[in-house]
């Protein structure tokens, strides 16, 4: 099995692999805790009539993915969080996108493999430059997301806190969501559009159910990611048939689902957050969610 | 052109949209009432898991389809009452689904290219290969569901718009909501088989979220949600069989068309609503046109 290592695709998707699921895991983690788990399901799809024109047009699909991508993203920041009706804006937009995507290939003669590669993902088509690419627009993602860290954290476990002591609260959400959209596109490459969210989410909101701490959820949940991502690899590797995507989402169920029905993260002694309605008492007195939470 | 309509893939097109648009209206009705279009997409893509399978196994699609997705509805009614802020849960339960579905569809394209151009009508419709005995298959779910909603429309809404209250009251909420499920996944597989896994949510959610945009009152609300279901399958498959392009593909049109109606209902209520608000001598006299 050592001796697949010697082909130069499987230490490119590996390497490749073996980036987008670190940086899934730390992005992951801010898209569990701040209920953006739709978002993560609606980026890739849009994404996909990026692709999809990009092939159309002769460039490299991962631009065309990432520049939908990103508009989706922005989109879904400004409209800001009154849940329901974004719900359905955001499903009718990515259906309309979707048929979109599909219309652009349906172009292109041949069309049937470039669809199912763009949205199954593939483990084959990874270049050298490929590896860069990818390489460079993660550590530039991760380097973005370590400045935001501190306050975003602080926004997630109490905007109104962090509102109150001037933090750019919208803002934020919109770069983190930009963010989101730029390891979205990495990922899709080899996860493909329709399965990128189980790489994105899954490991983290595994790993969130294992402890509080953000800076070790974030740790646990890349460990899990480099396992599956490795274990598809090699699977689909090996046998020849076994979509990569598939593997990574089916280990990623399959550990998430006794995790999350049997495992409860210590609780600190208050039970969540309380409401504090008295009235005399002033705001300083009891500690806000965000000081409770360790920051690392 | 004239000949391409009176042909028998147009008819057959006409009568299986139909069906889909019409089944669809009235039970996407509810699913936006109740809030419930991720579990619609979860269904969607249950229904792909299923067709998929079946396509592998060599069954009917539709047949496939409709196994799993009757038992996903199931898990996810008994569920649904504690539903709220579950997006996570159901979203890994989705993705497996989906997961489940690029391994079947991924191992059927394996086997050849017609099979491969065939996997296409799995993700994006086959409305132009529905059989007469499908559509058959298509018309019966359709009656089931539409006596199913007929009687339990009146406690579904009551149970929607005040679950306490409701409960109080001794509704078998419970029951009601798998029931629901139950017929949200008919529904949704005869989306699916129309315009496939990935546009199917379209069908089911644009037209009657456009609907409530115009009106909430249930009875003109349904009715508009009926009209505009209609208006888009109809005029989506009517623009790609005398398209001016090159034939968009159904999937395209219908998702497309369902989008534009969305959008301009949207941006008419929004138009209406700040015209309204500029004009009205007090507060109350929006409620009170509401009321009339």
């Amino acid at each position: 099995m050592l001796d697949l290592l010697h082909y130069q695709f499987m230490r490119n998707a590996l390497i490749t692999g073996s980036i987008v699921a670190v940086l899934s895991a730390a992005v992951g983690y801010f898209i569990v805790a701040r209920s953006l788990t739709f978002a993560a399901h609606a980026i890739p799809n849009i994404g996909f009539a990026g692709a999809a024109g990009a092939v159309l047009v002769g460039i490299f699909p991962v631009y065309g993915f990432f520049a939908f991508a990103l508009a989706a993203a922005v989109g879904i920041g400004i409209m800001g969080t009154r849940a329901h009706e974004r719900d359905i804006v955001v499903a009718v937009l990515m259906t309309f996108a979707l048929g979109l995507g599909f219309l652009f290939l349906s172009l292109y003669s041949g069309y049937a493999q470039r669809v199912y590669g763009i949205l199954f993902g593939s483990i084959l088509g990874i270049s050298a430059q490929n590896v860069l690419i990818t390489g460079v627009a993660a550590a530039i993602d991760l380097v973005l997301l370590l400045a935001i860290y501190r306050p975003l954290l602080f926004c997630t476990v109490d905007p109104q806190a962090a509102a109150a002591r001037g933090l750019p609260v919208a803002m934020l959400s919109v770069l983190f969501l930009a963010l989101a959209a730029l390891a979205i596109s990495l990922s899709a490459q080899m996860m493909g559009a329709l399965l990128v969210f189980t790489l994105l989410v899954g490991p983290a909101a595994t790993a969130n159910r294992l402890t509080r701490r953000p800076g070790i959820t974030i740790l646990i949940a890349a460990l899990l990611g480099l396992t599956y991502v490795w274990v598809g690899i090699g699977a689909a590797a090996l046998s020849g048939r076994l979509p990569v995507s598939f593997m990574v989402s089916a280990l990623a169920f399959v550990v998430y689902l006794p995790v999350r029905l049997w495992a409860r993260p210590n609780r600190n002694k208050k039970t969540g957050p309380t409401l504090n309605l008295d009235i005399t008492t002033t705001g300083r007195d009891a500690p806000t969610e965000a000081e409770e939470c360790s920051i690392l | 052109m004239l000949d391409l309509i009176a042909s028998d893939l147009f008819r057959n097109a006409v009568a299986a949209g139909t069906i889909a648009a019409i089944t669809s209206a009235l039970v996407g009705y509810f699913v936006v009432l109740r809030a419930q279009a991720f579990a619609g997409e979860a269904l969607t893509d249950i229904c792909f898991a299923g067709s998929a399978g079946a396509a592998l196994a060599g069954f009917n699609p539709l047949l496939g389809m409709l196994a799993f997705s009757l038992t996903g509805a199931l898990g996810l009614g008994l569920l649904s009452n504690r539903a709220r802020g579950r997006d996570v849960e159901i979203g890994m339960a989705l993705s497996m689904a989906t997961g489940l579905g690029v391994l079947f569809l991924s191992l059927y394209a394996h086997h050849s290219a017609s099979h491969a151009t065939a996997g296409m009508s799995l993700l994006f419709g086959s409305i132009l290969s529905v059989r007469p005995e499908e559509i058959g298959l298509m018309l019966l779910c359709a009656i089931l569901v539409i006596i199913v909603l007929g009687l339990i429309s009146r406690p579904l809404l009551f149970a929607t718009i005040d679950p306490v209250a409701a409960r109080a009251r001794g509704l078998p909420t419970l029951l009601l909501s798998v029931s629901f499920m139950l017929i949200l996944a008919v529904a949704v597989a005869m989306c699916v088989l129309t315009i496939g896994a990935l546009l199917a949510l379209s069908l089911l959610v644009a037209p009657p979220a456009a609907a409530l945009r115009v009106s909430r009152r249930p009875n003109r609300a349904i009715a508009l949600s009926v009209l505009f279901g209609l208006a888009v399958a109809w005029g989506g498959i009517l623009a790609s069989f005398i398209g001016p392009w090159k034939h968009p593909p159904i999937g395209f049109s219908i998702s497309s068309l369902g989008a534009i109606v969305y959008l301009s209902a949207y941006i008419v209520e929004k138009r209406t609503r700040s015209l309204s608000m500029r004009s009205s001598e007090h507060p109350g006299k929006e409620v009170m046109d509401e009321g009339r």
